[in-house]
């Protein structure tokens, strides 16, 4: 999909995002391509907090704040909810962010994916609690400076890699999932709008940069989301039918990552010996990828 | 007619009377503009302007329609628009204020 | 109507399928499981049309059933104890939010120490959140509970959810001979569920949303009323529910022999089946005593409470439940209705039956006895109330 296919309605707007957030455009785009019978539920996280505040109601569309760990239940029970008196053509798509999916939500997420319910599920990461202040998530990145992994003498930012959510989505035999990033908005736009028309449990992950929490500009959101995918770190793919696969493949030899991380304040204390240690790991998942993905 | 949420015209006090019984209220309903974050608004140069249009698919707030109007009201000045601009049609001018 | 030998659950199961609920959410948890197996199994014989989901934890059970309810189905789910602790956080958004599921709980004491068996902990933990909170005395009025309680959740006065609950095991797994009505009784009784309180497709809305300092209150003093309204709904719902099924209700309480006694019993639950049977053996022996059922806890019954007990000398209040290092809750909400009302009469709590300890004949008769000279004064270690079952 591109720009001009799509509607000239706007669903999320007048919104308190920060300026240039990323998660506020994962959100409005999905809702173009979703279109005005979608069903959204958020999760507490930033959308919700800046998009909910009555009288502020920014949602043109069905929406509703669900508990911090019950986005993908809430989800269910509306699908359900809506199927038991009839109706058909409409989306439940949830919104959480990087802590409501992989750490607190994580539990109704497996359970509606075990179900196989008929919802879609977008996991919007910015790769830290940025709604309370930038702390560690599970997605936070390896070295990634928050405010309870101070990048200092005894602690060196996030010691440990993000959580493999999409793999974990697809270990349960999802229905279809997919990695996409803010910064390439024309894959995730057509992964948006193949989920809708996929019946089961989609699961889409979308890289979206906070200014705020990686200490950057507000107009570089664009190109960090772009970076990341470049430089390797972030594969845009997809998982159907038992099958994982590549959707916009980063050009190789990659981007530096060096690059990367030097626009971000939450990774100026890496050394040429981290970076260098994220890269071989980086080298290393993309060995798996081309013999699992491409089977080379 | 496209959907959006738009601004409404409503008085700031509230009585009793005037709330929902529960959490809920008409999709989409605005009583505040975004226009004070800004320091710098997008102007574009409508003459190097080549209309591909990514200035309204990348901004995180839908300010800029697909006919490239740009809506001040609720513009934060980010800047992503005129980074993204592959002609450089967009700058960013300081509000003078 | 029909006669069925069922026990508490099962007839709370078939209260529930009469009022036709198009979401279930279900969780096992001892003692509640038997609802939903016999749920799953109504479905099965489509003897019930219903989105049955599996959920994978408490927390997920209620936080679907308000998903769809907040699409406009009638949902229900059922836990219990450790359950309900743990859904928690979602009694207090399905209360807030005015969508009014229907949740029966099996009483069932609190870990730790680990006990499967009843008493009225976990309910009693979570009586401010918002919820309306009902206890049946015995399988007939569970049957009936599941019917009225949708009638008045989704009564557009009051919007708000109900809380059924059963002792666990002395009720949940006690068989009794139940009426079960016929399903065009019930759906004369029960209209369909209809709300603003919504997302639909024709007006879309925006739900559950934050409301700041300036707007906070107004939610709060809404929700308090329609819980107050609650009551006279509650009293009106009954009042058809008599008519259509030839069974009546008596309220927010239901009082023995009160109008004349000097010592009235106060209690909840199934236990008050037994407190009536020693009440009636102690009156027939020439005691002025009395007893009164509490049938709601939310919205509290605190005029019929005080218009009960105001003449008697003395109030006994039992109950499953303890506020560690103070007294039981039930004491304290009855002591405030007194205070407020200036009503002149001496309280005494007695708290046990925890873990399932069984509350004997003997320990009701003694409370009857013991209650006039305790009343007032510390128990002789000094404790405000007796715990029954923890004697030296």
């Amino acid at each position: 999909m591109n720009a001009r296919e799509l509607t000239k309605d706007e669903y999320f707007f007048g919104h308190k995002a920060c300026a240039g957030c990323g998660g506020a455009l994962a959100v409005r785009i999905a809702m173009k391509v979703l279109g005005k019978n979608a069903y959204a539920a958020l999760p507490a996280g930033c959308m919700s907090a800046v998009g909910f505040n009555f009288p502020q109601l920014c949602f043109a569309n069905n929406a509703i704040i669900s508990t911090f760990a019950g986005t993908a239940s809430m989800l269910t029970g509306i699908e359900a909810g809506l199927r038991a008196q009839g109706a058909t053509d409409f989306t439940a798509v949830g919104f959480a962010g990087d802590g409501g999916t992989a750490d607190i939500g994580i539990q109704a997420l497996s359970g509606a994916i075990d179900r196989g319910d008929d919802i879609l599920y977008i996991c919007y990461d910015n790769e830290a609690y940025m709604n309370t202040g930038v702390q560690k998530s599970g997605l936070s990145p390896f070295g990634a400076k928050t405010t309870t992994t101070p990048a200092g003498e005894r602690i060196r930012g996030n010691i440990r890699p993000k959580k493999r959510m999409f793999e974990i989505a697809a270990a349960h035999g999802i229905a279809y999932a997919a990695t996409a990033s803010v910064g390439y908005l024309n894959d995730y736009m057509d992964k948006i709008a193949k989920a809708k028309t996929i019946r089961g449990t989609k699961y889409i992950h979308v890289i979206a940069p906070c200014p705020v929490g990686w200490g950057t500009r507000t107009d570089e959101t664009i190109e960090l989301a772009r970076d990341i995918a470049d430089t390797g770190l972030w594969p845009l793919a997809e998982y159907e039918n038992g099958v994982f696969r590549l959707t916009k493949r980063a050009r190789e030899p990659f981007a530096d990552p060096q690059n990367y991380f030097k626009k971000q304040s939450r990774f100026r204390h890496l050394t040429a010996g981290d970076i260098a240690a994220i890269t071989a790991d980086r080298d290393l998942n993309w060995e798996k990828i081309k013999k699992e993905y491409e089977g080379s | 007619m496209i959907i959006k949420p738009t601004l409404r015209d409503r008085p700031g006090a509230w009585a009793l009377s005037d709330y929902p019984e529960g959490t809920y209220w008409e999709a989409g309903y605005l009583t505040q503009k975004n226009a004070g974050w800004r320091s710098e608004r997008p102007v574009i140069d409508k003459e190097k302007c080549t209309g591909c249009l990514q200035c309204y698919l990348y901004c995180p707030d839908g300010t800029i329609d697909s006919d490239l109007n740009i809506d001040c009201d609720f513009c934060k000045g980010c800047g992503i628009c005129a980074k993204i601009c592959r002609v450089s049609a967009i700058r960013m001018e300081g509000e003078t204020r | 109507m029909s006669r069925e030998f069922l026990s508490g659950n099962e007839a709370f199961a078939f209260g529930v399928r009469l009022a036709r609920p198009q979401v279930i959410s279900a969780y096992p948890i001892t003692p509640q499981t038997i609802v939903v197996e016999r749920l799953a199994e109504m479905v099965e014989d489509g003897s019930l049309t219903a989105e049955f989901v599996h959920v994978e934890s408490e927390h997920s059970a209620l936080s679907c059933a308000m998903g769809a309810s907040a699409v406009g189905a009638r949902t229900f789910t059922a836990t219990s104890s450790q359950g309900l602790l743990y859904m928690a956080e979602c009694l207090n958004y399905v209360s807030g939010g005015r969508h009014p599921v229907v949740m029966m709980n099996a009483n069932r004491s609190i870990a730790l120490p680990w006990n499967i068996y009843g008493d009225q902990r976990d309910s009693l933990a979570l009586l401010e959140s918002g919820w309306i909170q009902a206890y049946a005395q015995d399988a007939q009025e569970a049957l009936d509970m599941a019917l009225l309680a949708y009638r008045v959740a989704e009564d557009p006065r009051v919007s708000t959810p109900f809380m059924a609950n059963l002792d666990g095991f002395h009720l949940t797994h006690t068989y009794e001979v139940v009426e079960v009505p016929e399903q065009a009784e019930a759906d004369a009784f029960l209209p369909r569920f209809e709300t603003e309180n919504k997302m639909s497709e024709s007006v879309p809305k925006n739900l559950a949303f934050t409301a700041g300092p300036d707007h906070n209150t107004a939610f709060l003093y809404k929700q308090h009323e329609a819980m107050r309204r609650a009551a006279d709904v509650i009293a009106e719902s009954e009042g058809e529910f008599a008519e259509i099924f030839g069974r009546g209700y008596t309220g927010l309480v239901e009082t023995l022999h009160t109008e004349d006694a000097d010592t009235i019993l106060v209690t909840l639950g199934s236990a008050a089946a037994l407190a009536g049977e020693v009440c009636g053996k102690l009156r027939a022996a020439g005691e002025k005593t009395g007893l009164l059922r509490i049938r709601y806890m939310r919205p509290f019954p605190a005029a019929e409470i005080v218009r009960a007990v105001a003449g008697a000398k003395v109030v006994a209040v039992l109950e499953k439940d303890i506020s560690f290092g103070f007294e039981g809750v039930v004491f304290t909400n009855i002591n405030s209705a007194l205070k407020q009302a200036g009503a002149d009469v001496r309280t005494v709590n007695y708290v046990g039956g925890f873990g399932g300890r069984f509350i004997s004949e003997s320990d009701i008769a003694r409370i009857y006895r013991e209650a006039y000279r305790e009343a007032g004064a510390a128990a002789k270690d000094g404790q405000r109330v007796r715990f029954i079952g923890a004697t030296a």
